[in-house]
């Protein structure tokens, strides 16, 4: 399932760069650099199996925090499909945390530099009639984006008569958060049960 | 900006109250966020913490979510930021990633060979379900908010729906939704805002 990989200082540099130049593309969320990491690791430079691509997403859905850390997943991939895979031992798993660090930092600098400067900026200006508006006019955008999301989530289930259990828990969900304050881990712990058992 | 915290704390709102205090929070937000941290970070921090209203929270959601980059850690730049500079912007962001990157590739050490099993496959689409309820349900809270915009009620629904209908309905690329229908909201935001000076 892995690849055998020899991965030069200029490999590793290409892959900071690249991911350097997602970095500030990444509007929405980095998750909408994906296709095209796709494009630059598994079908042009072949240092990620298809495979490991789609895993990596789902695992970082699955595990606590923001969803770039299906970066670094990636990021561990390379480096270990580089070491020889997670049986060559530490110095595989010296290359997977090089391979995490540089996909890291690389995706984060431009994008967080940016927010940094100008978050700042218009803290200090935040009583300007431009501010205010520009905050005004994006919040029904913003709100509507979020119902959105939830809305595409769920629909991604193509098959009505198969999927309808998945869109009820996701109603279900809805209903409950906005009315109750039951601890959100109770109902993720709940769809995994529900899920692993194969009730949906 | 020891200012920012004060003028808070007199409007009987909190604040972090030190650099570890972001590290810790924004960790322990992390890592109750699973298939994204959206959900949790309306709750943490406004429901609980208080250091954000309600308003504010769509303010500053706002702003993370057309600046490039992953949204909450945009957010908590922000919120960092605000109290103490580059260093509280830091130990934000620090806590945000440090604990879930490390859970993460230990997971991924641990479940390697195991994630294309039907049991975990089936955890996943349960737990997916349930997050795109948590980010709907986020929504439908944060439109109490809209009450306070100066563009009035219905012109808010307005450009709420046809946000909707761009991305749900008819999948335009985030990208055009956010360059045409930002600036025309803004606009018109900034007109409504002149009229209130006058009036």
């Amino acid at each position: 399932m892995n690849i055998a990989l020899t991965l030069t200082f200029n490999d590793w540099w290409s892959l900071f760069l690249h991911f350097i130049s997602l970095s500030l593309l990444a509007v929405g969320g980095a998750i909408t650099t994906a296709p095209d990491i796709h494009r630059y690791l598994v079908d042009e430079q072949h240092w990620l199996t298809d495979t490991q691509f789609t895993s990596s997403i789902a695992l970082a859905q699955g595990a606590p925090g923001p969803n770039v850390m299906f970066v670094a997943l990636m990021g561990w991939n390379v480096g270990l499909n580089a070491g020889g895979g997670l049986a060559a031992g530490w110095p595989a798993v010296s290359l997977a945390l090089l391979g995490v660090v540089v996909t890291m930092v690389g995706i984060m600098i431009p994008s967080c530099t940016l927010t940094f400067v100008a978050t700042q900026w218009a803290h200090r200006n935040r009583e300007l009639r431009a501010v205010k508006a520009f905050k005004a006019g994006m919040a029904p955008i913003v709100i509507a984006l979020l119902i959105a999301t939830g809305w595409l989530l769920t629909g991604s289930h193509e098959h009505p008569a198969l999927d309808w259990p998945l869109w009820a828990l996701t109603a279900v969900t809805t209903v409950v958060v906005w009315k109750t304050k039951t601890h959100l881990l109770v109902l993720l712990g709940l769809g995994a049960f529900l899920g692993a058992m194969g009730w949906i | 900006m020891s200012d920012n915290a004060e003028a808070a704390n007199s409007a009987g709102r909190k604040a972090p109250r030190s650099k570890t205090d972001l590290f810790v929070s924004f960790t322990l937000l992390a890592l109750q966020g699973f298939g994204g941290v959206l959900a949790v970070v309306q709750r943490e921090l406004v429901d609980k913490k208080q250091w954000l209203t309600l308003d504010e929270f769509v303010e500053d959601w706002s702003v993370a979510q057309i600046l490039p980059g992953p949204n909450v850690v945009n957010l908590a730049l922000m919120i960092g930021g605000r109290t103490f500079g580059l260093p509280g912007a830091l130990a934000a962001l620090a806590g945000l990633l440090l604990a879930p990157t490390v859970l993460v590739l230990l997971f991924a050490a641990a479940v390697a060979g195991v994630a294309d099993t039907p049991v975990a496959q089936g955890m996943l689409r349960g737990m997916g379900a349930v997050s795109a309820g948590l980010i709907a349900a986020v929504g439908i809270k944060l439109m109490g908010a809209l009450k306070n915009n100066p563009m009035g009620r219905w012109s808010c629904l307005g450009v709420a729906a046809l946000t909707f209908t761009a991305i749900a309905l008819l999948r335009l690329p985030l990208a055009w939704v956010l360059l045409s229908l930002g600036p025309l909201a803004s606009i018109w935001a900034w007109h409504c805002l002149g009229q209130g000076e006058l009036a």
